[in-house]
């Protein structure tokens, strides 16, 4: 399972191997964990949710994408749900290629992605309340009802 | 019979994680007039999974299949 949505603790070198091979001459692993403070305001949980079905199959569909951009990189993503506190690990991606560039680049798509088309949702709890955190910017709409490809990278 | 599920603040308005509705052929965008007028939800920024994969407001929903609402996701 290169693709999955989890409630347990991810384990970082779990997903790395799933990406280790003879032909990889590089890996590159992002790790999200949970912030303490945004803009001055203080974090003391986040609560993660998903529609775990859709989800794993929109992971899948970045690392499709993946390999079209990046034909010989291989990718593995893991992203939690549940309650975190400070500092617990929200996602691991790692991605292998031949050569280190691809892995770096092919790695950040993928987290741009999975801000993008991946239904999952945080709650922020904060001293002082909670609230279910939209888009990061708290601007997006979806004119065309969905959203649109990335082509940038 | 149309199964709706629904996430995050969607699902704390409504109240439920998943809705019925007594359709049996309609299009994605009546549906959504049709929630946003029965649970006053805000629907402009809502995205549409059929069947687990993202709609457009013209495609057609069917008896025995299952919409998702889709607030902007906030993963990573």
């Amino acid at each position: 399972m290169m693709f999955v949505i989890t409630s347990e603790p991810i384990l970082i070198e779990e997903v790395t191997n799933k990406v280790v091979r003879p032909e990889a001459g590089a890996v590159v692993n992002f790790i999200g964990t949970v912030r303490e403070f945004t803009k001055g305001k203080r974090t003391l949980s986040l609560q993660y949710e998903a529609y775990p079905a859709m989800a794993e199959k929109q992971l899948e569909k970045i690392g499709a994408e993946i390999k079209e951009k990046w034909p010989e990189a291989v990718t593995a993503i893991t992203h939690r749900t549940g309650k975190l506190a400070i500092s617990d690990i929200a996602v691991v991606i790692a991605v292998s290629t031949p050569h280190r560039k691809d892995a770096y680049l092919a790695n950040e798509y993928a987290i741009e992605r999975i801000k993008q088309i991946v239904p999952i949702w945080k709650k922020e709890h904060w001293e002082d309340g909670e609230e279910w955190i939209g888009d990061q910017l708290e601007k997006t709409v979806y004119p065309t009802g969905k959203p649109e490809e990335m082509n940038s990278l | 019979m149309i199964n709706v599920q629904c996430f995050a603040h969607i699902r704390e308005q409504i109240g439920k994680d998943q809705l019925i509705l007594d359709e049996t052929k309609i299009t994605v965008k009546d549906l959504m007039d049709k929630l946003s007028a029965l649970y006053s939800i805000q629907t402009e920024s809502i995205m549409v999974a059929v069947n687990e994969e993202y709609a457009e407001p013209g495609d057609i929903v069917n008896e025995g299949d299952t919409v998702a609402l889709i607030p902007p996701v906030s993963g990573g």
